[in-house]
């Protein structure tokens, strides 16, 4: 089946079979491996990216299903070479060791912060108990999150 | 585990996705979030010959709120129904059970009518659809009809939906403002799969009995539960220490769940004793109006 839907902003057409999971999509078609799959039943989280707004696990949605959505993948958070205040946070605190679950975890708190910049410690504990880290025990990742909530909050000021 | 093959439709209308269904022999199968129907085709479990997603047809992801009670869309996800402040104060059980429900980006696509459909006795939407008396409204190409939630689920992940039935939407009926309840849920980590969970509601007769008493049970069997036993311990009694050990120690004695690699069935027995006291001393505290 042929779709259509936008990447990072830009109108992509791909030729799926209906099987193909969304993470398959844009790692095996569109060459977008910055999206992580690790378990394919949506256990882990590493493949989570951003539809319309929403978090959700592209192992878990067919590609079929994205016809006419906006996508942003953990290559899209950055429109520029430089990393975004989130990913420097993640750099500044080690909120990362191996990096597998990283894309995950930065499109699962870009969209929570961008929705609701003020979250609390604990909304992000429970937000992120659905990515799994095998490597940093997450305090850094939640120190990292917390920080991270000045530039959405300036971002929310910015357009109102 | 990459999927099975099959064919894949949107049909913009019900009638068009009931007689996709209705055509291809019991093969197909309707498709909300996917949220439990992919792993399961990953796994194997299932290999329909046609997925018929629901996301094009209108007006399934409605909730209305009015003196008829509550209606919730199939299509409505656990984030649309944690977002509606109405439902807190109408039927505020509801809430407080699907805020245990998986994790974050699972919530945004997992949705209501799927969650009665895959019929999972360790998910909150079916037990409380029982302890509630919600009604099921289907239609498949035999017409409308309503399915009591006690006739609907009939096993584990079974219900007695014929192949062409689709959910369209589940009602509740009016929650009077005074209505005590109280849920207490225990998993591993916060939006796992239930271990054991507890719903309960009840009224005071104007002596400060409880009467009209509800209490579901999940994860205690093969489908969600109602601790019969429990509630005819509290019926007619006042909500304190000893009636609410009496009717923990009647929960605990009336289950028979299986053990497994999480907790054994001995564990799991007296977790349901627990989770039914806790329950009732948060319903016997709470302010009612
Ligand atoms: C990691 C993980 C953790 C989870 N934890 C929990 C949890 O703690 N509690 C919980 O309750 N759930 C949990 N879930 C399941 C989740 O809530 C699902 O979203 C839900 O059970 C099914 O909804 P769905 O819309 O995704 O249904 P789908 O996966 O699309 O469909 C499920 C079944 O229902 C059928 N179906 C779907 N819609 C209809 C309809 N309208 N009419 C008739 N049949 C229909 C499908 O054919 C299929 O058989 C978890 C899932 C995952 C992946
Ligand atoms: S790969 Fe999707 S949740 Fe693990
Ligand atoms: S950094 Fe290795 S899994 Fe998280």
């Amino acid at each position: 089946m042929s779709i259509t839907f936008e990447v990072n902003g830009k109108a992509v057409a791909v030729d799926v079979t209906p099987r193909m999971t969304l993470a398959d999509c844009l790692r095996h078609e569109l060459k977008l491996t910055g999206t992580h799959v690790g378990c394919e039943h949506g256990v882990c989280g590493a493949c989570t990216v951003i539809v319309n707004g929403d978090a959700v696990r592209s192992c878990l949605m067919l590609a079929v299903q994205a016809q006419g959505a906006s996508v942003t993948t953990v290559e899209g958070l950055s429109q520029a070479e430089g990393l975004t205040p989130l990913q420097t946070a993640f750099k500044t605190h080690h909120a990362l060791q191996c990096g597998f679950c990283t894309p995950g975890m930065l499109t699962t708190l870009h969209a929570l912060l961008s929705e609701e910049p003020d979250a609390s410690e604990e909304r992000i504990r429970d937000v992120i108990s659905g990515n799994l880290c095998r490597c940093t025990g997450y305090i850094t990742i939640i120190e990292a999150a917390m920080d991270a909530r000045a530039s959405y909050q300036q971002g929310r000021s910015d357009k109102s | 585990m990459k999927l099975p093959n099959f064919e894949y439709q949107a049909p913009a209308s019900l009638a068009e996705a009931v007689a996709l269904l209705a055509g291809a022999d019991g093969q197909a199968r309707p498709i909300a979030g996917g949220q439990s129907f992919l792993p399961i085709m990953a796994f194997r479990l299932a290999e329909p010959s046609m997925l018929v997603d629901l996301r094009n047809i209108p007006h399934l992801n409605k909730i209305d709120v009015s003196e008829k009670g509550v209606r919730i869309g199939a299509m409505v996800r656990w984030r649309d129904l944690l977002d509606d402040a109405r439902l807190h104060e109408a039927f505020p059980l509801l809430p407080a059970a699907i805020d245990h429900v998986a994790h974050y980006q699972i919530r945004n696509r997992g949705t209501v009518g799927g969650s009665l459909a895959h019929a999972d006795p360790a998910a909150e939407m079916p037990t409380i659809a029982l302890t509630c008396d919600a009604q099921i409204e289907v239609v498949g190409s035999q017409g409308t009809r309503m399915i009591a939630a006690a006739d609907l689920f009939t096993g584990p992940l079974m219900t007695s939906l014929a192949s062409d039935e689709i959910i369209v939407s589940v009602h509740f009926a009016v929650w009077p403002a005074t209505r005590r309840w109280g849920f207490q849920e225990f998993s591993r980590r916060r939006g796992d799969f239930a271990l054991c969970g507890v719903a309960l509601s009840y009224d005071e007769d104007p002596q400060g009995k409880a009467c009209n008493v509800r209490i579901g049970a999940i994860s205690m069997g093969d489908t969600p539960l109602l601790l019969t036993r429990a509630e005819a311990t509290l019926t007619g009694q006042s909500v304190d220490a000893v009636a609410i050990a009496a009717a923990a120690a009647a929960a605990s004695a009336e289950v028979d769940p299986a053990g497994d690699i999480h907790a054994s069935a001995r564990y799991r027995k007296s977790l349901v004793g627990t989770l039914l006291s806790r329950a009732l001393e948060d319903a016997s505290h709470r302010k009612v109006n």
